[in-house]
């Protein structure tokens, strides 16, 4: 199975340092040839090595803006993230006429259909329709996690599309509609905080085929948006969102919605897995509903954003004042249908040793023996994120070898009677390539 | 491949009685260790509640204790052993909400009295060896349904 990430690595500007493969929520990250490498089946897309990569070399594939050239019908799709960028603004409608005078023929707040999703999940969940606690599927990367870490929670996962996906479906509908075009000559473009949003378009959880076609990160629309707004003088009354749609971009803004008590909202990859954890041991069963955000505060968090967070989500919270409290809900013009999944969330693995039981446990004796040759240090300077994960990799067949680790290589050299120098020049050295694998010989 | 030609994967963790705070770490390994193995995920839920419980036991009610985890193809067995007050009533403690536990851990959402009970649910063997003022053993086996025992 291929899988398509947004996540990339920029080659050149990677140094090979160490930042990225300790921070990688899933140890999907090792460096090999002193460059940085993600294993493609473990990765989530959460940005989390984005944004703490010093070198500015990890990097997020989003759709350049020119994409629109080529679609006759334009539609614009923000996150509700994308309000809380600005500063001083105070009516939403600055922000979407600005959009229409960017070029895209309408514009369909994501805000609208979050209202849609939280109306629905309210009835079923008033219906006990659902199994809970409830796991919101509203942020990708947490999907992600889910299938490939938490076999026993994917039943849980609530089996409707993100917003973005049902305004986009909307959106396109409605453009046929009044158009007549056809679907192709159609284009629907998620303005979005990050890549996991990115991912979903491109391989969608739930449905087969996206209703998005593009995705344009804020950090790219910022500055031409920004220069239409300044020249709005009467914006256009376009937006047709409440405070629920519009708070979604804030952790606890999803939970918020649904008017109920006994509920969780985490952020923040590390305590999305803390309550996943305890999910999975089945600790939190007084709760019925569960929100995680993979961004520190929820999606104003995302890598792809301008402004700080903390400062985003005050803005909304200003932005919201005056709005009605939610303007869209399902009924006879949308049917729930259409926020439905096709089926429940599949479990994929990614982190097991073997599919073969036996095979796993004897890998995982061998992988134990080296372990304990190990100096536990976790110092990554082999390229993986801990000793036992050298290990591991080792023994998996990754191509990984007992000497990457230099307490091993000085240890061998020095049996040979060469000494390894100190000097930083000599850091390449550590990975030895294909061609050079002897080693007493790399070390002279 | 035949299963017994496999060595069992033994784990062995000292469960600190006087650091309330690290409760559960050793249950926690455990369930990485069987994730990494692919084990069966009905049977990582019974092993992780089971010995969660059995850990916290020993150390709101031992002082702490060992925890000792033989992995097999078809189960896991787990003993954990601590040299504690002992349990004078076996049957009475087994009852559900049935409890001794001190306020303060109260305070922090345990104590409920459904430790026992739910560790017992969650095995397919379960057996408790206890002395007062020596200590109690517990010892549980969580096979993996549909395999052969
Ligand atoms: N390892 C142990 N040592 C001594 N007493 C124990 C031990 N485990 C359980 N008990 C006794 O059994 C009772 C019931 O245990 P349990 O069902 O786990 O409830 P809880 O831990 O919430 O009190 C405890 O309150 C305690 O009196
Ligand atoms: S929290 Fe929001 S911005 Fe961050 S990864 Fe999830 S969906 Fe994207
Ligand atoms: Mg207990």
């Amino acid at each position: 199975m291929q899988y398509f990430h947004s996540v990339r690595l920029d080659e050149e500007k990677c140094l090979g340092c160490t930042n990225c493969i300790k921070r990688c929520p899933t140890q999907a990250i090792r460096v090999r040839d002193g460059k940085a490498r993600i294993i493609s089946n473990r990765c989530i897309d959460c940005g989390e090595c984005i944004r703490v990569c010093p070198h500015h070399a990890k990097r997020a594939v989003t759709d350049p803006l020119s994409m629109m050239d080529d679609f006759r019908y334009k539609i614009a799709l923000p996150a509700p993230t994308l309000y809380g960028q600005f500063n001083h603004l105070l009516d939403v409608d600055y922000v979407l006429t600005g959009l229409i005078d960017l070029g895209f023929d309408s514009v369909f707040e994501v805000s609208r259909a979050a209202e849609l999703v939280s109306d629905y999940t309210r009835q079923l969940m008033r219906e006990n329709k659902l199994k809970t606690p409830v796991i919101s599927s509203a942020c990708p990367a947490v999907v992600r996690l889910v299938k490939v870490r938490y076999p026993d929670l994917c039943g849980q996962v609530l089996p409707h599309l993100s917003p973005m996906q049902v305004a986009a479906r909307l959106a396109k509908e409605e453009a046929i509609r009044q158009t007549g075009l056809a679907k192709e000559e159609i284009g629907c473009f998620f303005i979005t905080p990050c890549p996991a949003k990115v991912t979903d378009i491109v391989s969608p959880i739930g449905i087969s085929q996206s209703w998005v076609d593009g995705a344009f990160s804020i950090a790219d629309i910022y500055k031409p948006l920004l220069e239409k707004m300044e020249q709005v003088k009467t914006p256009r009354p376009l937006s047709k969102s409440g405070i629920i749609g519009v708070s979604w971009a804030n952790s606890g803004g999803e939970s918020a919605a649904l008017i109920r008590e006994q509920y969780l909202a985490a952020d923040g990859i590390e305590n999305v897995i803390t309550v996943l954890d305890q999910l999975e041991d089945e600790r939190l069963t007084e709760l019925d509903f569960i929100e995680l955000n993979a961004c520190p505060g929820g999606c104003v968090g995302g890598v792809l954003t301008v402004e700080n967070p903390y400062v985003a989500k005050a803005r909304i919270q200003r932005l919201r004042k005056y709005m009605p409290v939610s303007l869209n809900h399902v009924n006879g013009s949308v049917s729930p249908e259409i926020l439905e999944w096709d089926g429940e969330l599949e479990y994929t693995g990614g982190m097991q040793l073997s599919s073969d039981l036996v095979e796993a446990m004897r890998m995982m004796q061998e992988i134990d023996a080296l372990e304990k040759m190990l100096p536990a240090l976790d110092c990554g300077s082999c390229g993986a994120p801990s000793c036992r994960a050298l290990a591991e990799d080792i023994v998996t067949g990754s191509g990984a070898r007992l000497n990457d680790c230099i307490f091993i290589l000085r240890k061998e050299a020095s049996s040979l009677g060469v000494s390894l120098s100190d000097h930083p020049a000599d850091r390449g050295r550590i990975h030895p390539t294909e061609e050079q694998n002897d080693d007493g010989k790399n070390a002279q | 491949m035949s299963s017994s030609s496999v060595q069992p994967i033994v784990q062995l963790y000292e469960v600190p009685g006087n650091d309330f705070t690290r409760a559960g770490e050793a249950s926690s390994k455990v369930k990485g260790i069987l994730k990494k193995l692919g084990y069966d995920p009905d049977a990582i839920r019974r092993v992780s509640i089971a010995m969660y419980e059995g850990e916290i036991n020993m150390v709101i009610h031992a002082n702490g204790g060992i925890a000792r985890v033989e992995i097999f193809p078809d189960r896991v067995e787990i003993l954990l052993s601590d040299q504690g007050p002992g349990i004078a009533d076996v049957e009475k403690a087994m009852e559900e909400g049935y409890s001794t536990a001190p306020d303060e851990v109260r305070a922090l959402g345990f104590g409920a009295g459904m430790g026992l009970p739910n560790m017992k649910k969650c095995c397919d063997e379960f057996r408790i060896d206890t002395a007062i003022g020596k200590g109690t053993d517990v010892y549980m086996i969580i096979r993996v349904r549909g395999s052969k025992s």
